[in-house]
């Protein structure tokens, strides 16, 4: 009688000592609902293949249905959930671009200070879950109970918690609400404690080094080749950050520099660099919003949010930086009210796609280390 | 350098295979390449003009024609260039760029899932958002919704 070997999704015959393990889709350090299916040599990863889509809402062919540019905005919220300001607002400068009108400085401002009040409340949860992941539970706490300050100031702006639909094409839905600006301020003194407790306890942490360094290496030019963006492709050691290199929104007007990893406890561009970027772009953020919040302009921020919305026939890609790396849209309009095609093109989604070649060769909990320090949002890379 | 730059090196280069260089298309204007020279179009782009990270490639039905539209930009110059493959969509097939930039793999899966378009060359082309055994291609124009998946109603 003939044995037949086993074959992965991929086609690949498995050699005698390989199997298949199937990693999710209900996995914690999945993150959400994606299975990997590993081919491992007892304990060692030889491949890994992503299955996806566990989380497809039909996001594109939803938009192609909208019958204004406006309703958009509420499902660009629900892809990446833990970041919906950074979403709203790389919508919003594709559309504007689309239609180029002019913002008040105002609205710029406040879209500045949302965004990144937004990518600190995203990198704590990055910087959280990923310790829960290694072993660490204490931090996830620290974390949330300042990430729950900034939802309050959200919640206190716009009246949601986490998907706002604040951000509208032209605009904003609330002006900042009367004591903004001292609460922001006295977050900021409480977070900056915080910032140096979770930098204490996790960071640094011997185990935790053990667990991060040297681990899940992602050289430079790898990065590039596979389209990497945001924290993952500065850990690599590339200077690259849109906020600066091409600069929307008010971004020039402030003093702060873009985190590169330097492979301080191991290689450049491993798993510790790639959590520690996230963790000192939240110092950078602090800055911004300090320099921004004492120099708002005043103004109306609904006055240039168009009547009707019926861009030209034409075609826009607008980018801008999410906590996860570069978050595009490309949209085109045939000139009538609803948007001809809108494609989302997710960081986590393409920094997902590295994931097999930096963990080859790796222990199955190493893989648990590189798959947190990705910092996938399954909502964007399913959209 | 500027769009216009861009596009003179690049028809000055392959003549014949740029098609139409669509400066007219506001803001993001275009090159229309044919689908033969998109491999070699890609390969000059990196080696000799430093493009070397591919944004995003989507793919777009034009009702008759699909396209692939390529968002190319470079992180040392900071030029961007968006390049445009079309093809009819009886015979839906562009050269994979796979072998350029390692993110077109997943991008070239997402344009063959959703709209049909075959990348020749891909080492791994299988749907990637929607179930292996899915019928059809959602997001083309003219698709219509499958009543049944499976035996199981679709509920709307």
């Amino acid at each position: 009688m003939e044995i037949k070997s086993p074959i992965s999704s991929t086609g690949k015959k498995l050699r005698t000592e390989e199997m298949i393990i199937n990693m999710g889709p209900q996995h914690p350090s999945t993150h959400g609902v994606l299975r990997l299916e590993l081919i491992v040599d007892g304990e060692i990863v030889n491949e890994v293949i992503p299955h996806l889509g566990y989380l497809h809402r039909c996001f594109e062919k939803h938009c192609e249905h909208m019958t204004n540019y406006q309703q958009v905005i509420p499902y660009v919220d629900r892809m990446d959930y833990v970041a919906a300001m950074n979403n709203e607002l790389a919508y919003a400068i594709a559309v504007e671009k689309l239609l180029a009108i002019q913002i008040p400085e105002r609205v710029d401002y406040i879209r500045v200070i949302m965004a990144e009040l937004q990518r600190i409340a995203s990198h704590l949860i990055a910087v959280g879950t990923y310790g829960i992941d290694i072993g660490a539970f204490t931090p996830f706490l620290y974390c949330f109970r300042d990430r729950e300050k900034i939802l309050d100031l959200f919640e206190m702006t716009c009246g949601a918690r986490l998907l706002y639909n604040y951000i509208w094409v032209g605009g904003l839905s609330h002006d900042l609400p009367t004591n903004f600006i001292p609460k922001t301020q006295s977050f900021i003194k409480e977070f900056r404690k915080t910032l140096k407790e979770v930098t204490d306890l996790l960071v640094y942490n011997e185990i935790f080094v053990k667990r991060t360094a040297n681990i899940g290496v992602l050289p430079k030019d790898v990065a590039i080749n596979y389209g990497c963006s945001g924290p993952m492709l500065r850990a690599s050691g590339v200077d690259w950050d849109l906020r600066r290199d091409d600069p929307y929104s008010v971004y020039h007007k402030f003093d702060w520099k873009v985190i590169v990893g330097k492979g301080e406890v191991g290689t450049i561009g491993d798993c510790w660099d790639r959590n520690m970027v996230r963790v000192l772009e939240m110092e950078e953020s602090l800055k911004i919003i300090e320099q921004a919040i004492v120099s708002i302009p005043e103004g109306n921020v609904q006055s240039a949010i168009p009547k009707r919305i019926r861009p030209n026939p034409g075609e826009s890609y607008g980018r801008a930086e999410s906590p996860r790396g570069e978050l595009g849209f490309y949209v085109i309009s045939d000139g009538t009210a609803s948007p001809y095609r809108i494609k989302a093109r997710s960081p986590a989604f393409v920094n997902l796609s590295v994931i097999n070649e930096i963990s080859r060769g790796s222990m199955i909990a190493d893989l648990v280390a590189i798959m947190g320090s990705i910092d996938i949002v399954l909502g964007e890379v399913d959209r | 350098m500027t769009f216009q730059e861009i596009a003179d090196k690049l028809s000055a280069k392959f003549g014949q295979n740029i098609l139409a260089i669509k400066s007219d298309v506001k803001p993001d204007p275009y090159i229309l390449v044919s689908a033969d020279s998109i491999l070699e179009i890609s390969k000059y782009l990196r080696d000799e003009e430093n493009f070397d990270f591919l944004n995003s490639l989507s793919g777009v039905d034009l009702k008759g024609k699909l396209a692939a539209v390529y968002h190319i930009s470079s992180l040392t110059s900071k030029d961007k260039i968006v390049i445009r493959v079309e093809v009819e969509t009886a015979n839906p097939t562009i050269p994979s760029v796979e072998s350029i930039w390692k993110s077109a793999n997943w991008h070239e899966r997402e344009a063959f899932d959703l709209f049909g378009i075959v990348f020749s060359n891909h080492p791994d082309l299988r749907r990637i958002l929607l179930p292996y055994d899915w019928e059809g291609h959602p997001l083309r124009k003219d698709y219509q919704v499958p009543e049944f998946y499976n035996g199981m109603k679709v509920p709307y």
